[in-house]
């Protein structure tokens, strides 16, 4: 079957680039986590080989055994019903199969969804994460410094990010550094990363959201321990201080290039609540409190993608729809 | 009135499109016109309630549909072939990915196999005709129109923007100020009722209007298959009615369910949104396993291997198909013990759909198998196909699905899962019933061509794109820098959707051609198979079968030719059948026109065509026209026409 002929090349060529291709980044990790989900992957990729050449082989063998030729003309093929001990052997392997990776995938879920087994006993450090328009915020409270796209982490030293997003839907990924995450305006997610090499990485949106999507990008550099405190110090002899005004300019902004500050937003824009909270698993009149002045406080601050504000549509809906909705489209 | 919302500005190939659209629009008239061809279009055409018609009506718009969706596929591959293009802007790229999903699934995999259930399974199960045959027309129009609407939003106004799954609060008015989403909102409301009455249409025909003694473990598979899909579209379908109506409220009407202000959950949309979209899937790929399991079973002489698991692993598909929407969000953050239930449940799709490949397999054992177009189809299906699938198992793993969302691993995954477990089998089933529907077969030669094409540059143009995810690029991103390093592959892609063109222009030559030149077949049967719609004639008649078939086997026409087994004993009578209606067509362009007016808020004209609607439902329901006989004599003549005889 020449068909298969291209199939097979690329199959192969899958299999050499596998392993040590460093344009790859999914499978070069540069930190635990990531390296768990590399391991993963590759294990999955090697467990669904090994189905497709059972699949290929019994395949291939029909074909060329049953095919109509001039030696088989008045062959006349049998009627079967089925073969249950058959069927139960191609029911009972996948089982076997799916409940295998079932283990492998909740084991390697928990794993990092936590801090990594390494880093265990150290005090993670914080770094709220935050997008608007097409920009990352990286907010350090420890350090009390914030940085605008691009974020310096020490490499040995779990550190976990809390997103959440001034508006659409993003999602924060260093492929070498970890799996992605949601970065959503109502709720707190947390990704739990950490890097075992000094070097400089590349973060995106991976969640699609609009015009400038595709320029999202930022770079998370990894270095020592050392050179962190340096950088830290550094900024703080060097950068300004980010007021509150500026901040609400920054958010307007679509893109802007490097930004390095010696105060975080979070004192006059704090974060949103975390999915308990948001869930209101409480139930408390302070908690609901709490989750709606959170809101509005966010929303007070809430960037628009286009240089006219659209506020007043959230709140009130206009009697006068046409002439509203006219102005809104107009532009 | 402000008329500058309806404009799109600045681009050629926007302009071109209007011309082109203008263009063709006064072509159909002035031919219809010049050929006189108006009454025949609506007597014949508008207002039929023939399911054949109706199938070929839909197979026709999927075609146009397949057309705009794959121009827009090829534009997509052109702007992402090589670093930093500047083929489409930022803005236009969005539009042109976001119909490109929506079409694809929603006006193009959808109705083609809507159009061949609606062909095929009356005839297979025996019947005259489907339960509900004016219903049908309401479905047809309907998704007719909301196609339309959408298409339409390219020109005027502008295309939705924020991707297929239209994330809120991305598609929400502050976010997406254009009219592109209420555009979304209707059309896909529009022909969302129309499919879910269809669905009702033929749970009602497969249940009550097979021929005696057709069991229904005894009823062909492809017609299992749509029975199955069926109970699906009635259970996913209103979900995204509700999804879309609330969507539509918070666009025009100031409502906040998806918003960010006010308590509104952008989650709860990403929600609604894969409760109905993942079903979906398998809304067009179970059919799809239908269409090849009569297939194979043909070319190979042999019955269906394995007939009851072929049956159970669908129902079980159906199923879990609900219960595993929250893979397509594991990184919302729900946390390990969310994710790792949807996992399994993910993963234990596998199962069934294992079975089906294997019971696949042993049919073909044994069996004498001929390569013929539809057969090939069929078995490039079980190869690619079982890409998508174990490349699915890998995606279900949450953990790795962090490394693989959003990527274009994914959009790997499913391309390998919908071009052979949906497109494929569309074209294959095309190809197979074609010789049933218009009397003679499409060329095999040509044919061949077509499919080698097809299907040699599907695997170039989407095996690299699972390489590209894995280097970390994402998806719906319209442009790279040279240092991604995602140049080189992205050229592959681009070089083997050209390779796709070149399959799909042959395919629609070999129509053509075939039309003109290929030998007329009288016999009805051209493939030696083994269901009922081959015991009838080709061109089939308007009341199918001149005597309702006795069913006593699962491959009946099979066992009457090979065992002798009696299928028509009864004696012809005259035979009842549905007057046409000019109704269900009035009712669509009404509902297109309501659509429009809410898309630019014209409150006027939406209040009236909301009036108009409700007054031509009643008018239906207040219908006391209870169609006609064919007179017994009328059919013997037919019946001996089709044979060849002299009246």
């Amino acid at each position: 079957m020449n068909k298969k002929g291209p199939l097979y090349a690329l199959f192969l060529s899958l299999i050499l680039l596998l392993p040590g291709c460093s344009s790859i980044a999914v499978l070069n990790p540069k930190g635990p986590a990531a390296r768990t989900l590399s391991d993963t992957i590759i294990l999955s990729i090697v467990v669904m080989l090994g189905v497709l050449a059972v699949v290929y082989i019994l395949y291939v063998f029909v074909l060329l055994k049953y095919r109509a030729k001039k030696s088989n003309e008045g062959y006349i093929p049998p009627h079967e019903e089925g073969n249950k001990w058959l069927e139960a052997i191609w029911i009972t392997i996948p089982i076997i199969i799916v409940a295998f990776l079932s283990v492998v995938t909740v084991k390697t879920t928990v794993d990092v969804e936590n801090v990594a087994a390494d880093y265990k006993d150290q005090k993670p450090l914080v770094i709220y994460a935050s997008s608007s328009n097409w920009k990352w915020h990286f907010s350090y409270p420890e350090e009390g410094i914030e940085t605008v796209n691009y974020v310096n982490i020490p490499v040995h030293r779990a550190v976990e990010f809390r997103l959440y997003s001034f508006g659409t839907i993003s999602s924060l990924w260093i492929p070498q550094l970890g799996g992605q995450k949601y970065a959503m305006s109502d709720m707190l997610t947390t990704l739990h990363l950490s890097a075992d090499t000094v070097g400089s990485y590349v973060g995106r949106n991976a969640n699609f959201n609009g015009k400038g999507f595709a320029h999202m990008e930022f770079e998370a550099l990894a270095m020592t321990d050392a050179d962190y405190q340096e950088w830290v110090k550094d900024v703080k002899e060097t950068a300004g201080p980010l007021s509150e005004e500026e901040f609400k300019n920054l958010l307007e902004m679509e893109h802007v290039g490097r930004k390095t500050y010696t105060n975080t937003h979070l004192s006059f824009s704090p974060p949103p609540g975390d999915h308990g909270d948001h869930m209101g698993t409480n139930g408390t009149e302070k908690d609901t409190d709490n989750g709606n002045t959170e809101h509005q406080d966010n929303k007070e601050i809430h960037p628009s993608p286009a240089p006219s504000s659209e506020t007043e549509f959230d709140s009130v809906p206009n009697p006068e729809l046409d002439d509203e909705s006219a102005t809104h489209e107009g532009h | 009135m402000d008329w500058d919302k309806f404009k799109v500005h600045g681009e050629p190939l926007i302009y071109g499109a209007m011309a082109s659209i203008v263009l063709a629009t006064i072509g159909i008239i002035v031919g219809l016109t010049y050929f006189k061809k108006w009454g025949y279009l609506w007597r014949e055409w508008l207002t039929t309630v023939d399911h054949k018609r109706i199938g070929i009506m839909y197979i026709l718009a999927a075609l146009l549909m397949l057309f705009r969706g794959g121009v827009d596929a090829i534009m997509m591959k052109l702007q992402t072939a090589a670093p930093d293009m500047k083929f489409l802007d930022a803005q236009h790229y969005n539009e042109v990915f976001t119909t490109h999903g929506l079409i694809m699934i929603l006006f193009m995999a959808m109705p083609f196999i809507i159009g061949l259930m609606n062909v095929i399974v009356p005839l297979q199960i025996g019947a005259r005709d489907v339960a509900f045959p004016r219903l049908n027309a309401v479905s047809f129009w309907l998704f007719f129109f909301g196609a339309m609407l959408l298409n339409i939003s390219f020109v005027i106004g502008g295309s939705p923007d924020a991707g297929w799954s239209a994330y809120f609060p991305l598609a929400s008015l502050e976010f997406s100020p254009t009219v592109g989403n209420n555009y979304y909102s209707l059309a896909l409301q529009i022909s969302g009722i129309g499919t879910l009455i269809t669905g009702v249409n033929f749970i009602v025909t497969i249940l009550k209007m097979r021929a005696p003694g057709m069991k229904l473990m005894k009823m062909p598979m492809f017609t299992w298959s749509v029975l199955i899909t069926n109970v699906i579209i009635v259970f996913a379908f209103p979900v995204l009615t509700v999804a879309l109506a609330l969507m539509m409220f918070d666009r025009l009407f100031g409502s906040q369910f998806f918003t960010m202000a006010n308590g509104g959950m952008d989650m709860l949309w990403a929600n609604l949104f894969w409760v109905w979209g993942h079903p979906e899937v398998y809304i067009v790929v179970l059919p799809a396993f239908g269409i090849y399991s009569e297939i194979i079973a043909t070319f190979s002489k042999k019955n269906l291997y394995g007939y009851t698991s072929m049956v159970f692993s669908m129902l079980i598909i159906s199923l879990l198909s609900f219960l595993v929407w929250a893979h397509h969000f594991y990184t919302m953050g729900q946390g390990a013990m969310v994710n790792s239930f949807f996992s399994i449940t993910t993963m234990a799709i596998a199962v069934p759909t294992g079975v089906k490949i294997f019971n696949w397999l042993f049919t073909l054992r044994k069996g004498r198998i001929s390569f013929t177009t539809p057969m090939l189809y069929s078995l490039a299906f079980i190869p690619i196909f079982t890409i998508g699938g174990v490349t699915g198992v890998m995606l279900a793993m949450a953990s790795a699905d962090y490394q693989y969302h959003n990527t274009m691993f994914l959009v790997a995954h499913f391309h390998y899962v919908l071009i052979p477990g949906a497109v494929f089998a569309v074209i294959a089933g095309f190809h197979y019933w074609f010789p049933k529907v218009f009397g003679f077969r499409l060329n095999e030669r040509l044919g061949k061509h077509a499919f080698w094409w097809i299907v040699i540059s599907f695997n170039v143009s989407f095996f690299p794109l699972f390489l590209l995810g894995l280097m970390g690029m994402t998806r719906r991103q319209y442009t790279y820098s040279a240092e991604t390093g995602f140049g080189p592959l992205s050229m592959v892609s681009f070089v083997g959707a050209i390779g796709l063109v070149v399959g799909f222009v042959i395919l629609v030559y070999n129509i053509y051609w075939s039309t003109r030149y290929e030998p007329r077949d009288t016999d009805g049967d051209p493939w030696d198979a083994r269901t009922l719609e081959w015991a009838t004639k080709s061109p089939i008649p308007a009341y199918n079968f001149a005597v309702v078939p006795n069913v006593k086997t699962r491959d009946a026409y099979w066992s009457a030719k090979q065992d002798k087994v009696p299928l028509f004993e009864d004696k012809i009578t005259k035979i009842h059948m549905p007057s046409n209606t000019g109704k269900p067509f009035i009712l669509g362009v009404i509902f297109f026109i309501a659509g429009f007016s809410l898309v630019f808020s014209l409150w006027i004209p939406a209040i009236l065509s909301g009036v108009g609607i409700l007054i031509v439902m009643a008018a239906m329901s207040f219908d006391r026209d209870h169609g006609f006989y064919i007179p017994a004599e009328e059919v013997i003549a037919t019946e001996k026409k089709l044979r060849g005889e002299t009246v």
